[in-house]
């Protein structure tokens, strides 16, 4: 298994505590992560990228137990190992689209995968030194998805990627996360809660209201 | 792509605040770096041209103006003093050494000063060519002289009248370069050496045709109401006094005298003994210029005061900028942390902005100094800030960095503390 988690449950400070099931998923699998407003999907996805760290439980990708990472160990193991897209894009308005990917790369200190090549599996090759607020929404979610993938990631978490996409850009979106994770061989857990991407995954991991 | 090509990128994609920033802390700096270099070179000219001269003696009136007219040739003279007195003075046991000096005149603005050889002793001067004057009307023109009156070994000009540009011409006697003085960075640069008795041989001969020529009060005119034409022989051959006073039958006039102690007794004594017993006044290099200093201190200080608190608004104003930028930014940093950016880096990335924007500051802060100052040198070439140089870089305009240096740390602190602070999940989860 490449991504497992085992009893994890978080508690935000003056709240009832929050308990996930276990799950675990293999690399090249897709999961679906479905659940009502304050059911906690945004929490779960934080836990399994780190950001948050669990009151109690554990995650562990490809062997390495994420809560026992600490400080800068656990910045470099999450930008090395787990790419993430958002919901916006949120790209760096200060830089053009290649030096966005290139930027991904000094920080988690990996070099290798090149960014020309994947703007060209992404169809945006055209846009490498594009200034980011030039782009189109969906251009900007695709390269946001760019920079998810460009250090390889064995983890890829989505959180309602396609939430602001028209139907043929949703659509896009939601063939590229997939194909393009399981060419690296990636696990991809994408959280949404729109009818669009539900009908191109099969596996799903439905939260209860606590 | 490195932290610190991040920084500039985020400053160069908000160019207006960060010209502005850097703008600002520029004109401080810039008057800072004014500064330190008038203050620098004046006072280390002040004290490199009153070296070995303790005392000053000349007519009486101000003591300031007798120090900045014998001494640096700046002000006009108190008026003359007669020979015969001070060679009185020479003779005390006090005195260790003095030099005799006579003015009057000029040529394009620049002093004739009649002087003997120990006033080319006195500051060490180095002939570029020729060598010093031996008979009337030879003369040593000093390194900028030379330039500016573009003369060379062997050509002859006529003065002026009077110590300013603009008086009538005496061109009964022609002057004849013997010597030119190599660059030292003193008074001499700017002066036409030569004897005392070409001075009053100038006059003797103008005294009888135009009788008085005294347009301002301070002027000084050296005439010689005696001096029948039999007695007078043709002055040119005659040799001059190299050391001393000049020889002269007649009752003869000197400007002032530069003289030095013999012992330290004499700081007490001659000074007393000349003002209470004599017609003529004593004054002190030394005091009378920390004097003035004192005096323009209050404008200088005046000045720091302005450049400090330009210094203190640019780094407000620098603070306020990376806090906004900061604010905007929160989300940027949290997508910088979740791609493997630690804390210390986000702290790094702050820093590098404070600093970029304020080590550039004193580049252009110190770029600027200097360009206002060649502007004003350029303006000015008359003026006594004409002895400034604008293009000498003092080590002390390192200090400069230092300020620009401290400044980006501390408008950083709070902005980087805000930075180290944010917690990405909470940032990430607000839309």
């Amino acid at each position: 298994m490449l991504l497992q988690s085992t009893s994890l449950s978080f508690a935000y400070p003056g709240q009832p505590s929050l308990s996930f099931p276990d799950f675990s998923l293999s690399g090249g699998e897709t999961v679906l992560l479905l659940g009502k407003s304050g059911s906690g999907k945004t929490t779960f996805l934080n836990l399994l990228a780190g950001l948050l760290s669990p009151s109690h439980g554990q995650v562990i990708l490809d062997g390495t137990v994420l809560s026992a990472l600490q400080g800068h160990r656990l910045d470099l193991f999450r930008g090395q190992h787990i790419g993430i897209v958002f919901q916006k894009p949120h790209l760096i308005a200060a830089l053009t689209v290649k030096q966005n990917l290139e930027l991904a790369q000094f920080l988690s200190n990996k070099k290798g995968g090149s960014p020309a090549d994947l703007l060209q599996d992404l169809g945006i090759a055209g846009k490498a030194s594009a200034a980011v607020g030039t782009l189109s929404e969906g251009e900007a979610q695709r390269v946001s998805i760019a920079r998810a993938l460009i250090n390889k990631p064995k983890l890829i978490l989505a959180d309602e990627p396609t939430s602001s996409l028209d139907d043929e850009h949703a659509q896009r979106v939601i063939t590229l996360l997939k194909s393009e994770a399981a060419k690296i061989g990636a696990a991809l857990v994408i959280v949404t809660h729109d009818q669009r991407v539900k009908s191109e995954v099969s596996q799903v991991l439905e939260l209860k209201s606590a | 792509m490195n932290l610190l090509t991040l920084s500039w990128k985020y400053l160069s994609f908000r160019p207006l605040a960060t010209g502005l920033n850097v703008i600002l802390l520029a004109f401080g700096l810039a008057i800072i770096t004014v500064l330190l270099l008038v203050q620098h070179q004046f006072e280390q000219k002040m004290t490199r041209d009153a070296a070995g001269i303790d005392l000053v003696v000349g007519a009486k009136g101000s003591p300031l103006q007798l120090i900045l007219s014998s001494v640096y040739n700046i002000d006009f003279p108190t008026g003359n003093i007669k020979m015969e007195e001070a060679q009185r003075i020479s003779r005390s046991r006090l005195v260790k050494q003095v030099i005799p000096l006579a003015m009057g005149d000029n040529v394009q603005g620049l002093r004739i000063l009649g002087a003997n050889h120990d006033y080319l002793d006195l500051y060490a001067v180095k002939f570029a060519a020729g060598k010093a004057w031996e008979k009337p009307f030879e003369v040593t023109l000093g390194a900028e002289s030379a330039q500016i009156l573009g003369l060379r070994l062997g050509d002859t000009f006529s003065g002026s009248h009077g110590i300013s540009v603009g008086s009538h011409d005496h061109d009964q006697h022609a002057f004849r370069v013997t010597g030119i003085l190599a660059p030292s960075g003193k008074v001499v640069d700017r002066l036409v050496l030569t004897s005392i008795e070409s001075v009053w041989y100038t006059h003797d001969e103008a005294g009888g045709a135009e009788p008085d020529t005294t347009t301002q009060g301070e002027e000084v005119s050296i005439v010689e109401e005696e001096g029948t034409l039999e007695e007078v022989i043709d002055p040119h051959l005659l040799p001059v006094a190299a050391r001393g006073f000049p020889i002269s039958d007649q009752e003869r006039e000197v400007t002032t005298l530069l003289i030095r102690y013999r012992n330290p007794m004499a700081a007490i004594q001659l000074p007393r003994m000349i003002n209470s017993g004599t017609s003529m006044q004593a004054a002190s290099p030394a005091f009378e210029m920390s004097r003035l200093f004192e005096l323009l201190g209050v404008g200088i200080s005046l000045l720091k005061g302005l450049a400090l608190a330009l210094v203190v608004i640019a780094g407000l104003s620098i603070f306020i900028a990376l806090y906004n930028s900061l604010k905007e930014r929160k989300y940027d940093l949290a997508i910088l942390r979740t791609l493997g950016a630690s804390r210390g880096q986000l702290v790094a990335l702050v820093f590098l902005e404070g600093i970029s924007l304020t080590i550039l500051g004193a580049i252009f802060g110190i770029a600027f100094g200097h360009g206002f100052l060649a502007l004003i040198v350029e303006f000015a070439s008359q003026e006594v800030v004409s002895l400034v140089d604008p293009w000498l870089f003092l080590p002390e305009e390192g200090l400069i960095f230092g300020y620009a240096l401290a400044v980006g740390i501390i408008a950083s602190l709070i902005p980087a503390w805000s930075a180290y602070q944010t917690s990405i999940a909470k940032q990430l989860t607000k839309t």
